[in-house]
């Protein structure tokens, strides 16, 4: 038999199988249709907007971007925020890393819980308490300028400060899983063969930490390049694409050239997204299992622990000093002008924003179990199954993860506007179109922990609960279940973070009818009440706590003992 | 040859702080002579891979002194130590060849490039490595990743070689033909080793002295032969080899260096060592299986009753019930002997000199 034919009769037979299992072949054909109308279909439409003017194909956008600095230059100061803020945090994150992996630090967990705490707040929140901090009226301000004289929070300084609070972190979750995957005793072989730490160092931890290294800066390099939240307010005069794009639509209503601009953002991001997975991935000599290796070496230098610790503390001071911030700004009168403490900020927040913490709970709760579901049959599809396209339907519903927000909410706005052939009725302005976009922008963490979770559970596991005599349904219900549960939960958890913190693409799709609590802090600060919308980010930190203890303690009382999953990657 | 030339002193290493606190070696001392391979053999737990880790420098001693040449080393760090050690899971670094591996830490005693190159190939033949320089630690087979480690350790030169469970990752068959290979290179180089294990086996084939750990604390120093033959305490005598224990009374002393063992009832001539039994004492036999004889019963013997007969092939194993203690009997080469069934009644007979006596002690 010859090669094709063999390949033919396997497809065959996959085709049989799935035959047999209509329920299945159904929700494989279901899930298709939907990646395809929720994923690639708005992806198209950006495309296809950016190419036509008047109706004709067109390539004067990218003629115009290119040719006139005031539209190229956005790409260049994005470029140039993405580099600064990934080279920084990537830094950052490494130090703290090798802090907590790798020396005595004391108070590790306390270390540990600070530096990630900003993952878990809306991002834009950093830029807030930037303001409160060293804006016009900030709090350090006259102190700074009698140092250094004259400055601006507002622009590429404050940005890359920004960004490297916000998403510093990531970088320090992945190096934290690389470096403690690096077993020690290849360092402790190097010394004991007359390295000194430094030379220790320089060739054995520093070049297998390069690809974690790598990742790390790649991923940070995209999340902050899409980021649309702190630019937002925070860029003053510093162009960034993310922010044109979406003046464009919504200023100048000139959907075309929004587009483009969305493009232009997308092709760098999406780059750094696929040489961090298919390519970097590759290069790693460390699988990060999560399973702590032996003890690390002992008695370290004095010129190790000093400048490492000092690092981390001054790390976790900043991030004390500027959610601090946010809690003594949301009780003054009138930030900058009247500094005495009211609680009138809160209660005007409540008065203003109830229907957007309703909308925004509301949204997020009916979002967040969908696609934790959705994520979990999408993982056990491309683990457990055999069927054509399996790769595929990972590589889309992934994609979300690497597109900016930017792109998706422009997407969604020009593909649900109208009824199309493909998706007969209109969402613009309704519920759903926040709630499909907010499902299918979060499911890649729901289906990270699902694939994370079914690969933990190791088939013979299952098949000696049968073996020892439960049907197949009690070793779902006594094996399986219980051990996908904490995986599941944590995914859940963080897809309601990110529903409640969501912007960037959001704040297309939201209506009169139909806002978010996000959307509505962003209003606070374009209208300078910096008061105001540092109370309601400060209730929303608070929503998203308890959410996430809920989950914390559902997931102790399922899965005892079993792991969560991390979030980044 | 030195005699002394590597030395632990009072060795003490206390782990934890406070009132929560583990004391994994305790009051260790050994002395190891240059050229010697000295095995620390002990269940897990017993403190042998802690000793290993404070001669290399890994963890300091709580108190106590080492000693290499001469040279107190008690705190010098491990870079600066004249040891290199074969990791149990050999720590090979996955982003160097084969040959950079090996060249590592010569590269940074700052040796020569050609010099490098010249030390390393030697090595690499020697051990067997020849061919596979460029390769990466990746492509190797376990065992070949285990001479990998052996030769990045060897060729530094130590003064003191150590190896970590050196075979622990390797299969059965690879680990008697490897600890072989490992012995022959160790005599051909002369180099001098500590070498941590916790197979008896092991410790036994390849060492000139073994040093018996338990509960951090060392049960006993002395050679292959006198460990198994002469154990100095219950514990090592359990530990090494199959031990039958049996309780007697000194009778009475024939002379000087000869006493009458009562064992039940029965009497034994025993030569020991000059005065070094007391009349009536209670002592604790130990009785190796192989040393045990089996006949059928005759009257005014110590006899027992089989409970268990195992045919292996090689040997007979029985198991015999003798007033309520069972004796566990091998006997060699069953062809040429009795063989007996469960049930049967038996006499029981060993010669004097196969009878170790130790000082009464309860069994843990």
């Amino acid at each position: 038999m010859t090669g094709s034919n063999r390949k033919r009769q396997e497809i065959i037979g996959n085709l049989r199988l799935l035959w047999k299992e209509p329920l299945l072949l159904v929700s494989i054909i279901a899930i298709f249709y939907f990646l395809m109308i929720f994923v690639l279909f708005p992806l198209f439409m950006v495309f296809k907007t950016s190419l036509i003017v008047d109706k004709q194909f067109d390539l004067s956008n990218y003629l115009a971007i290119f040719s006139k600095k005031y539209y190229f230059q956005p790409f260049i100061n994005s470029m140039i925020l993405g580099v600064l803020a990934a080279t920084a945090g990537t830094i950052l994150g490494f130090v703290f890393a090798y802090a907590i992996t790798r020396t005595p630090l004391p108070f590790k967990r306390f270390f540990r819980m600070t530096a990630t705490f900003p993952i878990i707040s809306p991002p834009f929140v950093i830029a807030l308490a930037a303001i409160l901090l060293f804006g016009r009226a900030g709090s350090l301000t006259p102190y700074i300028s009698r140092i250094i004289g004259e400055y601006s929070i507002y622009g590429l300084g404050g940005l890359v400060l920004v960004e490297t609070i916000a998403y510093g972190p990531i970088a320090f979750l992945v190096l934290y899983g690389v470096l403690q995957a690096i077993d020690p005793a290849l360092e402790e072989a190097a010394m004991d063969l007359g390295a000194s730490r430094a030379r220790v160092f320089a060739t054995v931890t520093l070049p297998l930490a390069v690809p974690g290294i790598a990742s790390a800066w790649l991923l940070v390099f995209i999340e902050s390049m899409a980021d649309f939240g702190n630019p937002m307010v925070l860029s003053g005069n510093f162009r960034v694409l993310s922010v044109q794009a979406f003046l464009q639509i919504t200023g100048m209503y000139d959907l075309s050239r929004g587009s483009t601009l969305a493009i232009l953002l997308l092709v760098p991001t999406i780059t750094a997204f696929f040489i961090q997975k298919y390519w970097v991935a590759r290069k790693s000599y460390v699988t990060v299992t999560g399973q702590p290796t032996g003890a690390t070496i002992k008695r370290l230098e004095w010129y190790i622990k000093l400048p490492t610790y000092a690092a981390c503390i001054l790390f976790t001071g900043i991030v004390f000093l500027f959610y601090g911030m946010l809690i003594w700004g949301s009780f003054q009168t009138l930030w900058g002008v009247d500094a005495t403490l009211t609680l009138h900020n809160y209660v005007e927040m409540f008065q203003v924003g109830k229907d957007y913490i309703i909308d925004s709970l509301a949204l997020s709760t009916l979002a967040t179990p969908i696609t934790g579901i959705l994520g979990m049959f999408i993982a056990f599809l491309v683990i457990r199954k055999k069927f054509i396209g399996r790769a595929t339907m990972e590589f889309v519903s992934m994609l979300t993860f690497a597109v900016p927000g930017t792109v998706v909410g422009i997407g969604y706005i020009l593909a649900f506007n109208q009824r199309s052939a493909l998706f007969p009725f209109v969402l613009t302005g309704t519920a759903w179109i926040i709630t499909t976009l907010l499902i299918f922008r979060n499911m890649p963490v729901g289906i990270r922990s699902g694939i994370a979770a079914l690969q933990q559970i190791d088939p013979s596991i299952e098949e000696a609960s049968t073996d020892l005599g439960a049907s197949s349904n009690k070793t779902f219900r006594k094996i399986t279940l219980p051990m996908i549960a904490p995986a599941f939960f944590s995914g859940l958890a963080f897809s309601f973070v990110k529903a409640m913190t969501a912007i960037s693409a959001i704040i297309f799709v939201v209506s009169g009818r139909w806002n978010l609590i996000t959307v509505a802090i962003l209003g606070f600060v374009d209208n300078s009440q910096y008061a105001q919308a540092a109370a309601m980010s400060l209730l929303l930190i608070v929503i998203v706590l308890i959410a996430l203890s809920i989950i914390q303690i559902l997931v102790g009382r399922i899965g005892k003992g079993a792991r969560t999953v991390s979030i980044v990657n | 040859m030195r005699p002394d030339y590597l030395v632990l002193r009072s060795l003490v290493k206390v782990f934890g702080t406070g009132e929560n606190t583990f004391t994994a070696v305790d009051n260790v001392n050994v002395e190891v002579q240059e050229g010697e391979l000295v095995t620390l053999l002990g269940p897990s737990g017993c403190g042998k891979t802690t000793t290993l880790r404070m001669i290399s420098g890994f963890e300091i001693p709580t108190s106590g002194e080492i000693f290499i040449d001469g040279e107190d080393v008690s705190t010098t760090p491990p870079n600066q130590r004249p040891t290199t050690m074969v990791f149990q899971n050999y720590a090979l670094f996955p982003h160097l060849t084969v040959f950079e591996n090996i060249a590592y830490g010569l590269k940074i005693r700052r040796d020569s490039k050609e010099n490098i190159r010249k030390t390393a190939e030697k090595i690499m033949l020697l051990v067997g490595l020849e061919g596979l320089a460029e390769r990466s630690p990746a492509q190797l087979s376990g065992g070949q990743q285990q001479r990998v480690s052996l030769a990045r350790s060897l060729v530094m030169e130590p003064k003191v070689l150590l190896l970590d469970e050196p075979l622990s990752n390797l299969d059965a068959k690879l680990r008697v033909s490897t600890r072989l290979e490992i012995r022959k290179l160790q005599q051909r180089v002369g180099i001098t080793s500590v070498y941590v294990t916790h197979d008896q086996e092991e410790a036994m084939t390849l060492s000139d002295r073994v040093v018996i750990m338990h509960q951090g604390k060392i049960m006993q120093i002395g050679t292959p032969q006198a460990i198994y033959a002469k154990p100095a305490n219950r514990f090592v005598a359990d530990f090494i080899g199959k031990a039958n224990f049996l309780e007697g009374r000194i009778g009475s002393l024939a002379s000087r260096n000869e006493i009458v063992l009562d064992i039940m009832g029965q009497k034994f001539q025993v030569l020991v060592q000059p005065d070094s039994f007391s009349e009536g004492a209670r002592v604790l036999l130990v009785v190796r299986p192989e040393s045990v004889n089996l006949e059928p019963k005759k009257p005014d013997t110590l006899t027992g009753t089989v409970q268990e007969a195992v045919y292996l092939g090689s040997q007979m194993v029985y198991e015999v019930d003798v007033a309520k203690n069972i004796i566990t009997v091998e006997v060699a080469n069953p062809q040429e002997h009795l063989v007996f069934k469960a049930g049967e009644e038996v006499t029981i007979s060993f010669q004097g000199k196969s009878l170790h006596i130790l000082p009464y002690e309860e069994a843990h």
